[in-house]
């Protein structure tokens, strides 16, 4: 059964901007938001998943993306690093869940930002790492290191597609979601290079964060208004299941940032 | 010129940050030497390359470091050269470092101090009063002096690799072959030396007596003429035959004109000698108009520096003649100075002994009707040299009309 690790929208909103989604004059709609939030929750339980939640702080609003809290493979918790000050604060909270949890826990050096599965995502063997606007490129080494296994660092040039997972989803099988103009031509190249089968999202459906998406087999929860790619996908024998993440991607995120594979 | 040195560690092959990190160095006008690359076994293994980045500025290597910083690049802190002194005159300390032919630098009391000149099988002595390098070369090293070891400390600053247009000396690479298009090739060697003459070059013609045997003489009187040579470097047999030709009308005895044998014609060469000697020397001959024409009239009359090395089969030799051969490479040493083209004609051991003293960025156009020659220049170091496999005659007359063509036309 897979574990997925969720935190509710109970604090969420825009409360400062630290990437170009977020507007505090145009904040979120806290019910709508909760209203969304359920329905992933009761979709990845319905397709089987175990749903663990980690409790929500006052002035913590994106504690919500819980895929950036770190990054965890077996019971190692490799935790997040944040760039921005502003969520520096949550770091603390995932720990003592992980530690809690009978994980262990495991730093990277102080000033080496790493931001967690948001820029850190296993396509079969080969971990692809996001740098440049939220990870250091040096981290990467350390989860190398760390992990024992291939880890191929791709540059990501715009600032709308700060994350990995905000342009790129792993598919079983060796395959990946991607929005190529996210990644400089280097990037591209090597994603090209390891990467069998891509499946190319228009710069339409990339701004409804149709690459934001979780991958349960052959269940793919990804955000509504992306039908090109949902045909892509059912072509290819998998099963997309389309949610409205609106309320989440005011801020950046949708079905992928809200949750992290534990 | 400023350098940094920069370490990268990672899986920087498969993620292609090594060659975008290259690329952005040149890009921003840079250039780069890989001094050291260590490529991981595994495909879990990390690699490493330590990279020296150079720029014509400070501020221009400060851009590129910060630049290559974000793709992982850490700044290796810099240790000075070691200094070892020369135990006895003439003997290089154990592990003294040996020069190539390429700009060097070297790193003494946080600063960065250029080599000069940049010639190659040299050691490096300096001078930390006076913040010198010098490359010496074994007759040069006294006791004493501290010459650099290891490689610590060093720098080597690679040639210049335009992304641009591919000039001659690009797309001919150091190939050899004697399929190659001749006259295409030829055409671009005399843009160059045309370029080096209106830029305030200086050219510089290392000739075999193959020149005067193969009718060839005439030709590059022109190219003196014109001004487009302004030093000379030869041996005796070129000097002596061009003598002969000017004063007897053959060479080695042959009548350059009718191609026959002259009567009694393998005398003329000596007696060439012979003349030259009783005046006192070429110069010495032109002034007294006994030699009136040919290769060294020219030279005299166009006051073009000229070096004839001695070797052990010369006749004679004519007075001017270095015969001491550490004498004869120190007085090329001391004329090589703002040399940018260098044309090595029909003579190998001349070639190669002239293309060890020539720093890296002089192009050096190679030519001979033997292939073997340009190889052997290339794998002894000069690994910027073109060849061209082809007869001199030919092609130095092609040489003179395009330079002629080209120069009657807008230079």
């Amino acid at each position: 059964m897979r574990k997925l690790l969720l935190c509710s929208p109970d604090f969420y909103g825009i409360e400062y901007e630290i990437n170009p989604w977020m507007d505090r004059t145009r904040n979120v709609l806290p019910a709508m938001a909760q209203t969304q939030w359920l329905r992933l929750r009761e979709t990845l339980q319905s397709l089987g998943c175990l749903v663990e939640l980690v409790t929500p702080q006052a002035k913590l609003p994106d504690m919500v993306f819980t895929a950036n809290a770190g990054l965890v493979v077996g019971k190692k918790f490799i935790r997040s690093n944040f760039r921005f000050p502003e969520r520096r604060g949550e770091e603390k909270h995932f720990e003592k869940w992980f530690a809690g949890h009978g994980y262990e826990v495991v730093s990277l050096p102080g000033d080496l930002f790493f931001e967690g599965e948001g820029d850190a995502l296993f396509c079969g063997e080969v971990l692809f790492c996001g740098y440049r606007f939220r990870s250091d490129i040096r981290s990467h080494h350390k989860l190398a290191e760390l992990l024992n296994c291939l880890v191929l660092s791709v540059e990501l040039v715009q600032d709308r597609y700060y994350h990995l997972d905000t342009c790129f989803c792993p598919l079983p099988g060796g395959g990946a979601i991607w929005y190529p103009a996210a990644f400089d031509e280097y990037a591209q190249r090597a994603i090209r290079h390891h990467v069998s089968d891509l499946v190319e999202v228009s710069p339409e459906e990339a701004a409804h964060f149709a690459c934001n998406a979780v991958v349960l087999g052959e269940d793919i929860i990804l955000s509504e208004n992306s039908p090109k790619l949902g045909a892509a996908l059912r072509e290819r024998g998998f099963r997309p299941h389309e949610l409205s993440m609106t309320e989440f991607i005011k801020a950046g995120g949708a079905c992928k940032c809200l949750t992290l594979f534990i | 010129m400023f350098s940094e040195q920069i370490e990268l560690r990672g899986h920087i092959i498969d993620s292609l940050i090594l060659p975008k990190v290259l690329d952005e160095i040149l890009t921003h006008g840079g250039r780069f030497t890989i001094r050291e690359i260590k490529i991981g076994k595994q495909r879990h293994d990390a690699s490493y390359a330590c990279i020296d980045v150079f720029g014509p500025s400070p501020e221009v290597v400060d851009d590129i470091v910060r630049r290559l910083r974000q793709h992982g690049a850490e700044v290796v802190e810099q240790r000075d050269v070691q200094l070892v002194e020369a135990p006895v005159d003439g003997v290089f300390p154990p592990d003294f470092y040996v020069t190539t032919n390429q700009q060097t630098f070297v790193h003494l009391a946080g600063k960065w101090i250029e080599t000069r000149p940049a010639t190659m099988d040299c050691g490096i002595a300096v001078d930390p009063n006076q913040k010198t390098a010098t490359t010496v070369k074994f007759s040069q090293v006294r006791k004493g002096m501290l010459i650099t070891v290891g490689h610590h400390g060093i720098r080597v600053v690679p040639l210049q690799r335009s992304i641009e247009r591919r000039g001659v000396f690009e797309f001919m690479a150091s190939s050899v072959s004697s399929e190659k298009p001749k006259s295409a090739v030829i055409r671009e060697i005399a843009g160059e030396i045309r370029m080096a003459r209106n830029s305030g070059g200086k050219m510089l013609v290392v000739a075999g007596p193959a020149v005067v045997h193969t009718g060839a003489g005439e030709h590059f009187e022109k190219m003196i003429e014109a001004g487009y040579v302004n030093l000379l470097f030869a041996g005796n047999a070129l000097a002596a035959h061009d003598i002969e030709q000017a004063l007897y009308g053959t060479s080695l005895g042959v009548y350059l004109v009718r191609g026959a044998l002259a009567d009694e014609g393998h005398e003329n060469h000596m007696r060439a000698i012979n003349t030259i000697r009783g005046a006192g020397g070429i110069a010495q001959a032109v002034a007294k108009g006994i030699l009136k024409q040919g290769i060294m009239y020219r030279c005299v009359q166009k006051n073009i520096d000229f070096v004839l090395a001695g070797s052990i089969r010369d006749d004679g030799p004519l007075p001017e003649v270095i015969t001491d051969v550490v004498a004869a490479q120190k007085a090329m040493r001391s004329k090589v100075e703002g040399v940018t083209i260098a044309l090595m004609m029909g003579t190998m051991l001349h070639s190669i002994a002239v293309g060890n003293l020539l720093p890296a960025e002089v192009k050096t156009i190679c030519v001979d009707i033997n292939p073997s020659v340009v190889t052997k220049l290339t794998d002894r170091g000069t690994f910027q040299a073109i060849g061209l496999v082809t007869d001199i005659e030919p092609f130095l007359r092609e040489l003179t009309e395009f330079l002629a063509e080209e120069g009657g036309r807008s230079s």
